[in-house]
């Protein structure tokens, strides 16, 4: 066999596993990743729905779920995946319009983006809790 | 939005033979949809995160509500079901596999999607 027929074995691109995590690769994915936890927290807001058409004594069985520590838990991290998806997306929908391409750009509404959700998070726990 | 490509490209025949444009196009309108009612939702789920029976019942039965909170779970679970469909295009590679989950994510939010509306039509109604 010549040289030029053996088999060459070069590293497939993109290859995670030495590939150097950028911002703008982490966010794509956890736009992915949050996307999927809310496909579920949307099935689980249906059923809260269900639940609260139903007598009290099979909605209390649901809402001490809720109220838990794991509950309030759960219900944090969704309201990150929903703020961080809402953003995300936000920024999703300028780049199809055309806008915010320059790497510069990218990076400068991703980190928006994290600072945006993160602070979403915290301050509609105090708006909500303020509220009830 | 049925045909976005030039004249040249419609008179050479190119592009996609199927449904590709519509479907991003919807993800996208939906998308644009969800930014104000996600935004009221989550809000609104805190405030009642520590409700009873009673008050979410009469939160959900007010008419403002009661069409905001359809919008949100109908168009959510809409563009859960597009996204779903793309992950689902994108990881799993044998083709009947690729069919039957994305046949049943349809399912799954069509079910789950009529419940909903059912329940808080119920509740609205005094049912």
């Amino acid at each position: 066999m010549s040289a030029a027929n053996r088999p060459v074995h070069r590293p497939l691109s993109p290859h995670l596993q030495v590939y150097r995590p950028q911002l703008t690769s982490v966010l794509s994915i956890l736009h992915r990743a949050t996307g999927i936890a809310l496909s579920v927290g949307v099935l689980y807001l249906a059923t809260w729905v269900v639940y609260a058409s139903a007598s009290p004594k099979t909605y209390a069985l649901f809402q001490a779920f809720n109220t838990s520590i794991l509950g309030r838990l759960f219900l944090a991290g969704w309201l990150f995946c929903m703020f961080f998806h809402l953003c995300n997306g936000i920024r999703h929908l300028f780049w199809d319009a055309g806008y915010g391409f320059e790497l510069k750009d990218a990076y400068l509404s991703g980190w928006i983006v994290v600072g945006v959700s993160a602070a979403a998070t915290v301050v509609s726990w105090i708006v909500g809790l303020s509220l009830a | 939005m049925e045909d976005r490509r030039t004249p040249l490209a419609r008179a050479r025949g190119l592009g996609s033979a199927r449904d590709g444009l519509h479907h991003w196009w919807v993800q996208r309108l939906t998308a644009v949809a969800l930014i104000p009612l996600v935004a009221w939702f989550a809000v609104s789920l805190v405030m009642l995160s520590g409700a009873d029976h009673m008050a979410v019942r009469a939160w959900i039965g007010s008419p403002v509500v009661m069409v905001l909170l359809i919008l949100t779970i109908v168009i959510g679970l809409h563009h859960g079901q597009l996204g779903m469909q793309v992950v689902i295009e994108d990881y799993v590679h044998g083709d009947g596999w690729k069919l039957a989950l994305i046949v049943a994510i349809r399912f799954i939010a069509f079910f789950f999607g009529l419940a909903a509306v059912v329940a808080i039509l119920r509740i609205g109604f005094g049912g």
